[in-house]
């Protein structure tokens, strides 16, 4: 079996309010899966079902080949699971709620467990309610990373690190895809997701919109390019965003028009060229935008 | 006036989030008393009635103590100041107790305090408008009362004294909490501090009543009772509760100025940096959660039975001198027979505060699903069913080691002095294990709701006040039949000395495991988190 997480036409309501809409999530084992979305776009509530603590409402949802609602306790043997805001109880001590809850799904490598504390500089010995909100998420992470599970489920995990300690999480997750270990890793900063992630799904109002390897996401959308030119630069009707001073030339264009942009801008003759895929941002903020009718082709 | 800035606007705030529990807690205290009233009304309704009611109650030591003593027996007034006055005030203590520990530290503990004092908000404004939240409470509740004292045709100086009296130990232990509220770091252990001294003052003025007379004077609870509403309107015993706010509150405000905020007196030890092999369970860390709480409430219940039990002997022997209920205890069945139903009645309340622990002990379930904690633990290798089991083990089994340690202390006690240790130490442990099916379906109904209306979980404790009231006052009110019969506490036998059968028992018990499971089918049904 190839699938570690396969979602069809997932649906959740919360009273009025639709919180999945015909969600679907393929995620292939061993891969690092980023999970895209803005605040409310339903990415902890798909979450929550794969972790059979809701229950849809249709759709169907098959975690490591099984029911995540039917089959949770056997399934949550396999995963481990980061919630973006940790809370931990105030009278247990980090050192025992890593414990706890590595037990809890049936064990932890005691030297990695030592390791991760002295790489994440996580002091065991406060208590709950002493650790600051990303002191709070190392521990749920030492305590996700120091099992042997085969599904990591990540929500919004480094909302409180600082850049050395997403570092450390880089690597950790890293570590985790080369001992062959499922990612599922739902984020909001870009530059993780681009470091990190084999393929993307990005979901908006409880929709997928787009799934896919960044190469292929990117192939979807625009190209930016930048040129100098010998000449005044020739009409685009094409381009998106053109902006022209003088003999430079800024603007962005669809895969498929590429080749007649280059055509036009070499028959009036070209000083420099730079072209840049899209970033992840640019990807992101499209489809996020709130639907507006589209900027009509040159604005000079 | 800038520590002081922005208390008008928190002040508000305070009490539009209270706008349902406020209320709430007005509309029961204020109906305890009048219901009192009114029924007192139609049962005593000459002034003979009155009189050789008081006299009967006169001479019970073990009423006295739990009550205190009749000021003015010739008027309904007089008679509900005595039944109510201790009970009214232990009750506007708990709702300002509550409600500022709400506004202060638990808001504190939950970091919004932080999000509001970066605001132009003065360091004793939060605390200032906590006080003032329970001040607005307090006079509220006193002006309900009078005004339904009034309304049911009492004089106009007792009707204004109770109602005062029982503000002023409302704000008393507003005060009390406001200081709790900075020794402790959590809300929790704020609630903890200010109702042990609650409980304290109960205890001191019931050993006042029943015994020694000063000691009551020690309790603000006592000074409630000392203002004697119909019975000669004690006006300055008023200051004494105000004069002590007054001070705490003092006190309050140098710790404000003093500590940082989110820190309390009380300094965080470090904790292991592993934990023990036996930490590997949902069960364990239940038993690790509430195991604190269940220490706190099996002192509370041995010192209610070192009370209740060591002030038995004294009520029969008092109930023994009074001519004019000589009758009344022949009937009772001698002197065995007015201890038996001392003890009954003492065993029958015990039960009802276990029932107090009970549902708390459930609801712990809610505490832990809202706050997000239950949410890694189940996404372990953890079943619902067994998550719910581990905290489930204390309202089944807490409940029972609470009625056996208080009814144990009560026997040792009552045995101790009436000489001879054997008997009482056998039949008080078992007579309060007996409450147990009543306390169980309280949790259960608790259970019930949690399972399957999780959003209106709160309901568990008006089950919980139903259940309380109609047993408590429903004979009091001459409530009908169907409706003592409501309450599972109107089912248990009188014990000790009372007939046991199995049958009311057995169903209790039965319809405490269907409201479970249909609890626990819920909960296994629903989403979660």
């Amino acid at each position: 079996m190839t699938t570690a997480i396969e979602v069809t036409g997932l649906v959740k309501t919360f009273g009025r309010t639709r919180a999945l809409d015909g969600l679907d999530l393929t995620v292939a084992r061993g891969e690092v899966h980023g999970f895209l979305g803005p605040n409310g776009s339903g990415k902890s509530t798909t979450i929550r079902i794969l972790l059979g603590l809701f229950r849809a409402d249709s759709g169907t949802a098959v975690l490591l080949g099984g029911d995540p609602w039917r089959d949770a306790v056997d399934l949550h043997r396999r995963l481990a699971y980061v919630p973006g805001d940790v809370t931990l109880w105030r009278n247990l001590s980090g050192g025992e709620a890593i414990d706890l809850l590595g037990r809890l799904r049936g064990g932890l490598d005691p030297a990695r467990r030592t390791e991760l504390l002295e790489r994440f500089e996580l002091d065991p010995t406060k208590k709950g309610r002493a650790y600051s909100k990303g002191n709070r998420q190392k521990v749920a992470l030492v305590a996700a990373f120091a099992s042997d599970a085969d599904l990591l489920v990540l929500d919004e995990p480094t909302s409180g690190l600082d850049p050395l300690m997403e570092e450390v999480f880089r690597s950790c997750v890293a570590e985790a895809r080369d001992r062959g270990a499922t990612v599922l890793l739902s984020s909001h900063i870009l530059s993780e997701v681009e470091a990190l992630c084999d393929r993307v799904s990005i979901i908006r109002a409880g929709r997928t919109v787009e799934s896919g390897t960044l190469t292929e996401l990117r192939h979807l959308t625009r190209t930016s390019v930048e040129a100098e030119l010998v000449g005044t630069p020739p009409e685009l009707p094409f381009a998106h965003d053109l902006v022209v001073t003088g003999t430079r030339l800024r603007c962005q264009v669809d895969a498929e028009h590429l080749d007649a942009l280059l055509r036009a801008l070499t028959a009036v003759g070209v000083r420099g060229l730079t072209s840049r895929p899209p970033t992840l941002e640019e990807l992101f903020l499209r489809h996020y935008e709130p639907v507006a009718p589209e900027p009509t082709a040159a604005t000079r | 006036m800038s520590a002081y800035a922005a208390t008008a606007t928190l002040h508000r705030l305070a009490l539009r989030r209270d706008r349902i529990a406020l209320p709430a807690w007005l509309y029961a205290v204020t109906a305890m008393v009048l219901s009192t009233a009114f029924s007192f009304r139609t049962l005593y309704a000459t002034e003979q009635d009155r009189r050789s009611f008081a006299a009967s109650i006169a001479g019970n030591g073990s009423l006295r103590a739990l009550y205190g003593p009749v000021h003015d027996a010739s008027t309904i007034g007089g008679l509900t100041a005595w039944r109510m006055g201790v009970f009214g005030a232990v009750l506007a203590g708990l709702m300002s107790t509550l409600l500022v520990v709400r506004h202060t530290r638990a808001e504190e503990e939950d970091g919004r305090l932080e999000l509001v004092a970066a605001a132009a908000v003065g360091r004793r404004a939060p605390l200032t408008a906590a006080l003032l939240a329970a001040l607005t409470a307090d006079l509220l509740l006193g002006a309900l009362v009078t005004g339904g004292l009034l309304a049911a045709g009492q004089g106009v100086a007792g009707s204004v004294a109770f109602g005062l009296a029982l503000a002023a130990a409302g704000v008393f232990f507003a005060a009390v909490a406001a200081l709790a509220a900075q020794l402790a770091e959590t809300g929790r252990a704020a609630n903890g501090l200010a109702g042990a001294a609650l409980g304290l003052a109960f205890v001191l003025r019931a050993i006042g009543d029943g015994g020694p007379h000063w000691v009551s004077w020690l309790s603000p609870i006592g000074w409630a009772e000392q203002v004697r509403a119909f019975g000669g309107d004690r006006w300055w015993v008023l200051l004494l509760p105000l004069a002590g706010a007054a001070a705490l509150t003092a006190g309050a405000y140098a710790l404000v100025a003093r500590r940082d905020l989110g820190a309390g007196l009380l300094p965080q030890r470090p904790g292991p940096a592993a934990a023990a092999p036996s930490l590997a369970t949902p069960a364990a860390l239940a038993r690790r959660l509430q195991r604190g709480p269940l220490i706190g409430w099996c002192a509370g219940f041995a010192a209610a039975g070192a009370v209740f039990g060591g002030l038995a002997q004294g009520a029969v022997d008092l109930v023994g001198q009074n001519r004019q209920v000589a009758d009344l205890m022949a009937r009772l069945g001698g002197r065995q027979g007015v201890l038996d139903s001392y003890l009954a009645a003492i065993v029958n309340l015990l039960g009802m505060v276990a029932a107090v622990y009970a549902v708390q002990s459930v609801l712990r379930l809610r505490t832990e699903e809202v706050s997000g904690r239950a949410e890694p633990v189940l996404a372990g290798a953890v079943s619902r069913l067994r998550w719910a089991a581990g905290h489930l083990l204390f309202p089944l089994l807490g409940t029972a080691l609470l009625l056996a340690v208080a009814g144990a202390v009560a026997g040792l006690a009552e045995g101790a002095t009436a000489g001879g240790l054997g008997q009482a130490l056998v039949r008080l442990p078992l007579a309060a294990l007996a409450q147990l099916p009543a306390v169980w379906l309280t949790a259960a109904a608790a259970l019930a709701v949690y399972g399957l209306l999780p959003r209106w979980t709160a309901a568990g404790w008006a089950v919980l006040a139903v259940f309380l009231l109609i047993a408590w006052l429903g004979p009091i009110v001459r409530l009908p039949g169907w409706a003592l019969d409501l309450s599972p506490f109107t089912h248990l036998p009188h014990l000790p000395g009372g007939d046991v059968t199995a049958a009311p028992l057995l169903w209790l018990t039965a319809v405490a495991a269907a409201l479970a499971t249909a609890g626990l089918v819920g909960l296994r049904r629903r989403d979660l988190g």
